[in-house]
């Protein structure tokens, strides 16, 4: 176990490292594709951070779609009303609480079933987005700008990498230190943690289960539709109808594929978005997607390497296996069907859950016990 | 204040009862919702509820549109019934049509009776067999089945599109991503000429028969209920977890397949990149609304086909937006959702107890 | 431009048009699309165009239409429902619609379809289409002048032949005029999803594409391109407020002629099933205003390009062209047919990567 501590920050600095040694040798900018990652992860960090919290405290809420969708006409609307895009995230944080609390009423209140109650939920709230979104198709929202600081953030690539974001960067990384001293390391942070262990028992010690998880939901709703509203006013910036384009879905993935952690569920969104990001960026750049595969083993060799768990054998095939793919992939670029290329975030989730899940301890560890279960005072 | 107190046995009256209610609830809403979009609220409620019911095409259409929601959620009901969470279902319908239409494809032009059951029982090996990939690595690695079998639905729906647009596009197509057209003994059977009512529905109401015995007199009904309920006394009665894991999403999945496969081989008769649509999702719904018991999800089943068809109408009869359709749909399931707590739960007026 | 157009076409219709109103009903159609009519691109042109059919003939006509049905099994059912209510004329504006228009069609004989970008016809069911690759010539004449860094960046969606003809032609067209042009291509594999083709176009900018090409529906990409200070081109519809200064020129799919002329044969009772490919000449496919970033000569020679397409001195795909593979496609001199234009499923030669297949 400690011997695994001490070497996930240096796999992780290998792993970048190694991420930006196969991005120059590809001809890509490894700062402009770090900040092209940073944006496009904004959206699932802010979404997944939300529903992790909401996970933490015993609900699933599956829903995460639609509050996204609310969250990003709701963050438009204001902004072009109003002609501040402050105001379009805070109104995109109320409008997904508000569209949160139907379901926390639902779950909580009326007991409903939280898998198919979530489920509505992403139906309501996609045709409800696109109902009020009718005025606002073809509109530009007001600009917002990132937060440059004078001299720091024209740095060669200290400063496009991390000094010129815009303020919701910051603050999405300010959210997650927070949620992390939260959970960990407050008392309120415990007992939500506790009703999520065992609602029964947290409940026996008098705490209100129910207002604590509609906090929660309420939580995970605003961040969810700040992620909403972080498509419709930075990514893109406009708004269209089915926009979100299941990011919700992903964020729920993300809050596994992060163990409820919340620096992995961070790790998790800034590698799905560097999936997406890499795959487009390795087209443009002509090449083969077998590069991408040859890289992800690459990555694996190093981890089995480092954590002394494989064979001998094993580690003679693994970097015997990732030369002989590497020199394939450089000797005969084939293409593939594009199709095959976006399945690939899919694939990696499914893989990643299996080798975190596949540890069962840790797995464990983690993973609010009473999740998903409805909570009633007489049992 | 007002507490829920749990009934000792659900109210077989208000069981019936509530959603009657909640059918009120919805057209109240939905009338406000349709007054303020400024469009007529009982014409609207009357266009979406029960024209349908008057004409004898849409009477059928909701009969086509009920059958893929009514298999599949029938398979899935008893999978939730034991707990165990396929929310993937709708991958596990593209891949049943993929199998299934795959095999027509194969046979194209090929006459005999044989063809079509041979295409089902591809089908529902496929959407087995796809289920099966959450089932195994939740037996093996301890995944979790709601993420594996959810990430799943991407992969089938681009493995859908990779196929149509690869190796069983159509030849004659101009490279358009579609296949063939089924031809004649590939294509289920029309039950009423004039209609897209096909043999599929039948055989879906037989599963909904069959699930109905199994789950109430059959050994593995009764395990699978015990298993939902608890666990470990399952355990100690003797049923093997990994097995009835598999078990109930490799039913869930062959359903779910079989579906796909009446889908392309029925109402669209070949397969394109926009097969799937969102049956596998709503099934879910449909799943919970029916209460996981066969019967009702028929029953739910035709309910949510019916605003489906309605809503249809209601968008260019009355010019209401799609939008405003759906925002209508999510009141009704809301409602259905939050009146269930009746059944099982009474109200009562309490005074505030210290804590 | 493009309303001007449309309104000297539907003033022109209705004079010629002989009086109708004698106490008919109004005559229906009915229009059914893939996406909603608010989306700025596809959808939003067809339904201006039903637009200029209630204009064209006020009160003598009735349009109806249903959004964002989707290309499954819904479709036919949507199809039938219009038919079923007494439309006369049914416009199926997306490819996915081809089968379910033909089933519907032939259990309702007097109703007559129209069917966008399909190839089935039949006694009740026209087919039409725009032939955009001659836009896209423009698009790639103009681009290849612009672009300092050389490179273009691509968005496409499907590799589909209409798709791919669009590259090619505006490959050649940005070939000619710069011949250390290269191309950067992205397939995003879905027609719409903004946030995918925003990405798509940030990538590409960061491959030194400073002018983007789409053949995706939304406007991300125009709005990405304002942001970075680059060029683009609306596709489908000007798309002009999303990008005043990236906004180089658009392709417009002006359908509103066609539909006029259509609503009209059916009243007239002259309507037969025909094949409609049409291009810039009879303004089914219209290029948007010039932006003024535009070098006047520029202008000039996308001018000519334009006048040339209609007179028909000037054809997108003339000889000689290679395929990518190096073998021969078009002699000296020689034209595409039709035939091959609508299967193409190779990229000439130049182009770099492989057309994923």
């Amino acid at each position: 176990m400690t011997v695994e501590r001490l070497t996930q920050p240096v796999l992780i600095t290998l792993a970048l490292v190694a991420l930006a040694v196969f991005a120059l040798i590809s001809g890509l900018d490894p700062v402009l594709l770090g900040a092209s990652i940073i944006i496009a992860a904004q959206p699932l960090l802010l979404a997944a951070i939300g529903e992790m919290v909401v996970e933490k405290s015993g609900v699933l809420n599956l829903g995460v779609e639609g509050m996204m969708i609310i969250g990003a006409i709701a963050g438009f609307a204001f902004a072009v009303e109003s002609g501040s895009p402050w105001v379009g995230f805070l109104g995109a944080a109320l409008a997904g609480a508000a569209l949160a609390l139907v379901f926390g009423v639902l779950t909580q209140v009326l007991l409903s079933n939280q898998v198919a109650t979530g489920l509505a939920l992403t139906l309501f709230g996609l045709g409800l987005a696109a109902l009020i979104g009718q005025p606002y198709s073809g509109l530009k929202p007001p600009a917002f700008g990132s937060l440059d600081i004078p001299g720091l953030s024209d740095l060669p690539v200290v400063g496009p990498l991390f000094l010129s974001h815009d303020a919701v960067v910051y603050f999405a990384l300010g959210l997650v230190i927070a949620v992390w001293l939260f959970l960990g390391r407050s008392r309120p942070g415990m007992i939500l943690r506790a009703v999520g262990e065992n609602h029964a028992a947290a409940h026996a010690l008098g705490y209100n289960v129910i207002a604590i998880r509609l906090a929660a939901i309420a939580f995970g709703g605003a961040c969810a539709g700040l992620g909403g509203a972080y498509l419709s006013l930075v990514r893109v910036p406009q708004w269209n109808e089915g926009m979100t384009a299941g990011a919700g879905w992903i964020a729920l993935a993300i809050v596994v594929f992060g163990a409820w952690k919340p620096w992995r569920v961070m790790l998790g969104a800034y590698l799905f978005g560097g999936v997406t990001i890499l795959q487009l960026n390795l087209q443009a750049a002509n090449l083969t997607p077998l590069w991408l595969l040859a890289f992800g083993l690459f990555l694996f060799a190093i981890w089995r390497t480092l954590t002394s768990r494989a064979g001998p054998i094993e580690l003679l095939l693994l970097w015997l296996g990732t030369i002989a793919l590497g020199t394939w992939s450089a000797a005969y670029p084939i293409s593939i069907q594009a199709q095959y290329l976006s399945m690939t975030p899919y694939l990696v989730t499914i893989i990643v859950l299996v080798v975190m899940s596949a540890d069962r301890l840790r797995a464990n560890q983690n993973a609010p016990a009473s999740l998903g279960q409805v909570f009633h005072k007489s049992g | 204040m007002l507490i829920l107190e749990r009934r000792p046995a659900p109210s077989r009256f208000l069981q019936l009862a509530t959603p009657v209610l909640a059918l009120i609830a919805t057209m109240i809403a939905g009338g406000i919702l349709f007054a303020f979009l400024g469009k007529n609220p009982v014409e609207a409620i009357r266009v979406i509820f029960f024209d349908p019911l008057f004409d004898s095409y849409s009477r059928s259409e909701i009969l086509v549109k009920a059958a893929p929601l009514v298999l599949i959620a029938t398979g899935l009901a008893m999978g939730f019934r034991a707990g165990i969470w396929n929310i993937g279902a709708e991958g596990q319908f593209i891949i049943g049509a993929l199998t299934g239409g795959a095999v027509g494809l194969a046979f194209y032009g090929t006459d005999g009776v044989w063809l079509l059951p041979l295409m089902a029982l591809a089908g529902a090996l496929g959407g087995c067999a796809w289920a099966m990939i959450p089932a195994i690595l939740k037996i093996r690695f301890n995944a979790n089945e709601i993420l594996v079998s959810l990430m799943l639905v991407y992969v089938a729906t681009l493995l859908l599109s990779a196929m149509v647009s690869g190796p069983l596009r159509d030849p004659d197509g101009f490279n358009f991503p579609e296949s063939r057209q089924f031809h004649d003994s590939a294509t289920l059977p029309i039950l009423m000429a004039g209609t897209r009512v096909h043999m599929g529905i039948l055989v879906a109401l037989g599963v909904v028969v069959a699930a109905y015995v199994i789950l109430a007199r059959h050994l593995l009904g009764f395990q699978i209920r015990l298993y939902g309920q608890a666990p470990r006394a399952a355990r100690f009665a003797g049923v093997r977890d990994h097995i009835l894991i598999a078990t109930c999403l490799g039913i869930s999945g062959a359903l779910a397949g079989l579906a796909g496969l009446f889908e392309a081989a029925g109402p669209v008769g070949q397969l394109v990149p926009a097969l799937p649509a969102g049956y596998g999702f709503t099934a879910i719904i449909v799943a919970f609304l029916g209460r996981l018991n066969p019967l009702g999800i028929l029953l739910a089943g035709l309910v949510m086909a019916l605003t489906y068809i309605g809503g249809e109408t209601a968008q260019f009869s009355l010019q209401i937006p799609a939008a405003a359709i759906s925002v209508f749909q999510g009141m009704l399931l809301f409602f259905l959702l939050a009146v269930d707590v009746l059944s099982t739960y009474r109200l009562r007026w309490q005074g505030r107890r210290a804590a | 431009m493009k309303f001007v157009k449309t309104l000297a076409a539907v003033a022109a219709l209705a004079l010629a048009g002989p009086a109708l109103s004698d106490g008919h009903e109004p005559m229906k159609v009915g229009f059914i699309y893939v996406g909603p009519v608010g989306d700025f691109g596809w959808s939003y042109e067809h339904d201006q165009g039903r637009k200029a059919i209630e204009e064209a003939f006020g009160d003598k006509v009735e349009t109806t239409y249903l959004e964002s049905v989707p290309e499954g099994p819904d479709a036919e059912r949507a199809i039938r429902q219009l038919a079923q209510s007494g439309h006369d004329l049914i416009f199926t504006t997306s490819f996915g619609y081809m089968n379910p228009t033909l089933k519907v069609a032939e259990q309702f004989p007097d109703v007559k379809f129209e069917h966008a970008t399909g190839f089935k016809r039949a006694d009740n069911v026209s087919v039409y289409s725009g032939r955009f690759y001659e836009g896209r010539t423009v698009l790639g004449h103009i681009a290849g002048h612009m672009t300092e860094t050389n490179t273009i960046g691509y968005i496409a969606s499907f590799p589909i032949p209409e798709v791919v003809r669009g590259i090619n032609s505006a490959y050649l067209a940005a070939k000619a005029v710069n011949p250390d042009v290269s191309f950067k291509i992205v397939w995003v594999n879905t027609w719409f999803d903004p946030a995918k083709e925003a990405d798509a176009a940030n990538a590409l900018i960061e491959q030194g594409a400073d002018v983007i090409m789409q053949h995706t529906d939304s406007p991300a990409a125009m709005t990405i391109a304002e942001e970075k200070g680059i060029y683009a081109f609306g596709q489908a519809s000007d798309m002009k407020q999303f990008g005043p200064n990236a906004r180089l020129s658009s392709i417009i799919d002006n359908w509103g002629p066609y539909y006029v002329a259509r609503t009209q044969a059916v009243m007239d009772g002259t309507w037969e099933s025909t094949d409609t490919w049409d291009g810039i000449k009879p303004g089914l496919t219209e290029i948007g205003e010039f932006s003024d970033k535009i070098p006047a000569e520029v202008q000039a020679s996308a001018q000519a390009i334009i006048d040339g397409i209609v007179d028909g001195s000037i054809h997108s795909f003339t000889g000689p062209i290679k395929k990518q593979d190096g073998s021969d496609w078009l002699a000296e001199g020689e034209r595409a047919d039709d035939g091959t234009l609508l299967g193409m499923n190779f990229y000439v030669e130049g182009i770099e990567g492989e057309l994923p297949n």
